[in-house]
């Protein structure tokens, strides 16, 4: 066969350009559903998922599910299982006077307890954050001394860092008070856990203490990452730092801040430990986990704690879902 | 001096006030208590800012207390329990999430990711029936089978992170040899994600060491409680009358491991953090 | 050892048609070398081939067996990555073994095995050696001895030599040549380098976007081009490229009006088309251009001279500012600024129609080398 005949693949090729299909041909086999071993690797995949969501399941998904039908119900901690079907009794009825949680003053309080704690809390952070970020991204003898130093407060336990800080915040002997009137800064020793109108800042100062190197190690990463010829750009043109770091650095990180952020804002919005140590039951900084709880556990009243623990739910799922939304938006597309 | 040579140095001392504030702000509370812990009891309500004696009776009193050792056990044992059924279900599943594509694969890591941003309190109550139904109550078991739902999704996470790091063309060549994808997952990646795996399993341990409101709610007697309840309910006469010496003296045992280990191993824990991060 | 048939084979990425109906025989302990520009689908081609990969449509017969379904163990083949990917925690001696112990043999025969591999790519002393206290080229043979130590049928090589450096490259194409010798298997080869493509091949594979350009051994697709993409893309310097008009003519083949030079005859079977038919294009290898200095400063400028010992390039300028290359032996007796007037043997006149295709010759004048090469 001479070579400048077009071989198969030429022919069929050019009878059939595009590769539209020509009805004197016989039909192509049907399309197949991959490789064997693409299809094997999808089962191995869902087979190996598998204890992965049994376990959710049994300790999530589950769980929910029952936390939303108890909060319809009237269980109690004693009879889970002879609760009674009463409607949304437990969020709202009518009954000579509004009755329920969304009629309860102590709910209502411990939403804008939470609000409050983590507006104010995951705002110092972020700020916080971005200074010690900024430190730490600085080159100076013994850097790793120091980020190791600010990892502490986040490898303590809460409740451990609760106790020092309840120590140190003790009304008669605590440090602050000593250091503080040293200073000259207050004339009389402050109980700090116990008046109400300073334990929210109580508590806010001991998450601000624990939570900052988080952000902190999150933003320095997203530093770390920057492309070093724009900072060189801007020492060129002459432009000054401070209108450096809000013209490039701060739009850079801003991702990475976000995320540290959203993180930040999902624990504090369900924030219990730190305050249930620091001041136990208190209304002035009671949260709803810690409100919810107290109905559940302390009161045994399940169906009222778990219409608590559903509402919670829900803000938390909707804090996330627009989250989801507007991350999606402004990447175009997650993973 | 030029003006310019006095900003600068300025500059230098005011950037190093900066570093010294901060890092007194971060270690001063451990600090301090450390100090306490070191005070007999009479010279406890006395500020001082200097470690000035030796007393190590707080420690005796704490180590001496059975309870305690009971609760450092049991955190020991739930938290390496979690560890581990963490790391090994978190393997398998990151393989699957992190090389595999199949349909629902996005569903399964927003699954995830939802159960990770749970709050705890609201799958208390069916948490706790699930618990009963097993007859768990008051026992590690129960607080390891709970501690899955904050440690399984971010060890998934991660290690799913990592797992895409590893070139496909490892897999492929493990497949052209005959490789299942079991035995991809155990002979090929295993040994080259340990890093990986050590810096999970490092975050789940914390985790799991730290954890309150589940220990809190699931345990019932002194002797099957964790730590963290245990320095929780450390009380003296009344409210006013705390044993500030062995509570700061408990909070430094269960504490140093744990400063000891971040040291030591912070960068692979910033690696870590940041790897559950980017994705979220 | 095994003959390879692909049938109208096809496969898509979502919607983007990557591999697009490509057929071909390659026979029992060829070397087949697909070669292409980037992203025209070779590695995609190759995966098929392995099963890493499933085929969208078409069949794939390993010695007529229909195999798209099995797994790469199964269908025989063996292959060598563009990375290498050594498992970097095992040892050389692991690495070899690896495949043989999944595949259930005795741990005697994996040892002989491993063992008689090593020997064969020179590995002996370093059987204990981790990959990454290897060089580049030992890596290289490890991934070969790994993906020989099974025996396959069919070994396939997915850029195996890019990673290396000039010299090393050399070499381990020689090694290569010199292995497919003494195993006789069936090897197919991917790679974008012409060279390595025209020294190892008994035959090449030319893709361009998805479908096979034309297949035939080295020495074909030099002389006769069966487009005029894969004359552009095997030769180097590229071939040089005239826009003539062509015109059938009966007696001689074909006449083309070639700007510069002149109307000169063909032994081409040229036939004019509809329309703008008569546009074609005349290539001329940089070998078979005969560059005379002119006299009365007529014909084109040479621009650059590049001098390479064996021989010499020329660049001319041609009037619309596109260059020339001629081939001279060096010393060349030509300098720059100096103006030369070209002429070319019209038996090595290649006319490539407005489509791309090459103009067949004319059936008595059907080049010596088309009679050695049998196609499909
Ligand atoms: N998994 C995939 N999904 C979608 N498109 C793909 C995939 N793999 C390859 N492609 C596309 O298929 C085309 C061919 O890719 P292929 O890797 O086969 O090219 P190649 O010829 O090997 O190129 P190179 O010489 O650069 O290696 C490219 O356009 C590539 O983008
Ligand atoms: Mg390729």
């Amino acid at each position: 066969m001479a070579t400048r005949q077009p071989t198969l693949a030429q022919t069929s090729a050019a009878q059939n350009p595009g590769g539209a299909v020509d009805a004197t041909q016989p039909a192509r086999p049907r399309r197949e559903r991959g490789t064997r071993v693409r299809r094997r690797r999808v089962r191995a995949a869902w087979l190996f998922l598998t204890p992965m969501l049994i376990g959710l399941a049994l300790v999530a998904g589950w769980p929910l599910a029952r936390t939303f039908w108890f909060s319809v119900t009237d269980a109690s901690l004693s009879s889970l299982e002879g609760a009674n079907f009463i409607g949304l009794e437990n969020y709202l009825v009518h009954d000579n006077g509004w009755y329920g949680i969304l009629a309860d003053p102590l709910w209502w309080q411990s939403v804008w307890n939470t609000l409050y704690f983590a507006l104010v809390s995951v705002s110092l952070e972020a700020v916080l954050g971005v200074i010690v970020a900024l430190v730490l991204n600085a080159h100076f003898r013994g850097r790793t001394l120091v980020r190791a130093a600010m990892l502490i407060p986040w490898a303590i336990p809460t409740v451990v860092s609760a106790k020092i800080w309840a120590w140190m915040l003790n009304d008669q002997f605590g440090i602050i008070n000593h250091l503080l009137m040293t200073l000259g800064l207050i004339d009389a020793p402050r109980s700090w856990t116990a008046d109400a109108s300073l334990s929210m800042w109580a508590v806010i100062m001991v998450d601000v203490w624990k939570a900052t190197p988080f952000v902190a190690l999150l933003v320095l990463a997203a530093l770390q990452m920057l492309p070093s010829d724009c900072y060189e750009a801007a020492k060129v043109d002459g432009i000054h730092p401070v209108r450096v770091f809000f013209r490039v650095t701060l739009p850079l990180i801003t991702p990475a801040l976000l995320v540290a952020v959203i993180f930040r804002a999902l624990d504090a919005l369900r924030v219990f430990d730190v305050i249930y140590v620091l001041t136990s039951n208190a209304a002035s900084t009671m949260t709803m986990s810690i409100y919810a709880r107290q109905q559940l556990v302390e009161f045994q009243d399940v169906g009222y704690g778990s219409a608590a623990s559903t509402l919670l739910f829900m803000i938390i799922a909707l804090v996330t879902v627009v989250y989801l939304y507007l991350g999606r938006r402004q990447l175009g597309g997650g993973s | 001096m030029t003006l310019r040579r006095l900003k600068s140095i300025a500059l230098t001392i005011g950037f190093w006030l900066l570093v010294g504030v901060l890092v007194l702000y971060a270690i001063f509370p451990f600090y301090y208590a450390i100090v306490t812990s070191l005070k007999p009891s009479s010279q406890l309500f006395e500020v001082s800012y200097w470690v000035d004696s030796l007393d190590f009776s707080n420690y005796v009193t704490v180590l001496s207390q059975p309870t305690f050792l009971a609760a450092i056990r049991n955190s020991v044992i739930v938290a390496l329990s979690v560890v581990l059924i963490a790391l090994l279900l978190g393997l398998t599943a990151a393989w699957a999430l992190g090389r595999v594509r199949f349909r629902g694969r996005t569903t399964v890591m927003m699954i995830v990711l939802g159960v990770s941003m749970f709050p705890q309190v609201a799958v208390l109550s069916g948490l706790f029936e699930v618990i009963r139904t097993l007859d768990l109550y008051n026992s590690p078991g129960g607080l390891i089978l709970s501690y899955t739902i904050f440690t399984l999704p971010f060890t998934v996470w991660i290690l799913t992170t990592f797992m895409r790091q590893l070139p496909d063309e490892l897999e492929e060549a493990a497949i052209v040899d005959g490789a299942s994808p079991w035995v991809t997952l155990t002979k090929v990646f295993m040994p080259l994600l340990w890093p990986a795996m050590a810096t999970t399993g490092l975050l789940a341990f914390i985790a799991a060491w730290n954890e309150f409101l589940f220990a809190l709610t699931f345990t019932l007697t002194d002797s099957q409680r964790t730590v963290p309840v245990a320095i929780a309910l450390i009380s003296g006469g009344s409210q006013y009358e705390l044993p500030w010496g062995p509570i700061m003296a408990a909070s430094v045992i269960v504490t140093v491991p744990l400063v000891v280990l971040v040291v030591i191993f912070q960068r692979r824990i910033v690696s870590g953090l940041t790897a559950g991060a980017v994705k979220g | 050892m095994a003959g390879l048939t692909l049938e109208r084979v096809n496969k898509r990425f979502g919607s983007t048609q990557v591999i697009d109906d490509v057929s071909m025989q390659i026979d029992n302990g060829e070397f087949i070398v697909f070669v292409g520009p980037s992203g025209c689908g070779k590695s995609t081609l190759l995966r098929l081939i392995a099963g890493l990969e499933s085929i969208t449509h078409g069949d794939l017969m390993i010695d007529d067996q229909r195999v798209n379904n099995l797994t790469p163990p199964e269908r025989g083949i063996g292959m060598v990555f563009q990375s290498y990917a050594l498992y970097p925690h095992m040892s050389v001696y692991d690495n070899i073994a690896f495949g043989l112990k999944l595949a259930k043999q005795e741990k005697q025969t994996v040892d002989e095995r491993v063992r008689h591999t090593a020997k064969l790519l020179q590995l002996d002393g370093l059987l204990e050696r981790l990959p990454k206290a290897l060089s580049g080229g030992q890596r290289q043979r490890v991934a070969i001895g790994r993906a020989m130590a099974r025996e396959p049928k069919i070994l396939l090589f997915d850029e195996p030599l890019s990673n290396l450096d000039a010299a090393l490259r050399v070499q381990t194409r020689n090694e290569i040549a010199r292995l497919h010798e003494r195993l006789g298997s069936t090897m197919i080869y991917v790679t974008h380098d012409q060279v390595e493509a025209m020294t190892l091949a008994d035959r090449i594979v030319v893709l361009n976007a998805g479908h096979v350009e034309q297949i035939g051994t080295p020495r074909e697709l030099y002389e006769r081009p069966a487009s005029r993409f894969v004359a552009g893309f095997i030769g180097s310097p590229k071939m040089n490229f005239i826009q003539v008009t062509a015109e059938a003519d009966a007696e001689q083949g074909c006449r083309v009006e070639i700007p510069a030079v002149g109307q000169r005859a063909l032994p081409l079977a040229f036939s004019a088309g509809s329309g703008s038919a008569n546009e074609a294009t005349l290539g001329v290898r940089p070998e078979h251009l005969i560059p005379t200095p002119s006299e009365r400063g007529e014909g084109l400028e040479i621009v650059n001279v590049e001098y390479l010992g064996s021989e010499a390039y020329l660049y001319l300028e041609r009037n619309d500012g596109e260059l020339l290359v001629c081939r001279t032996q060096a010393p060349s007796p030509f300098q720059r600024g100096q103006r030369v007037t070209l002429d070319f043997d019209p038996l090595h006149g290649h006319l490539f129609d407005h489509d791309g295709r090459a103009v067949p010759p004319l059936e008595r004048h059907a080049a010596p080398a088309a009679a050695q090469g049998a196609t499909s």
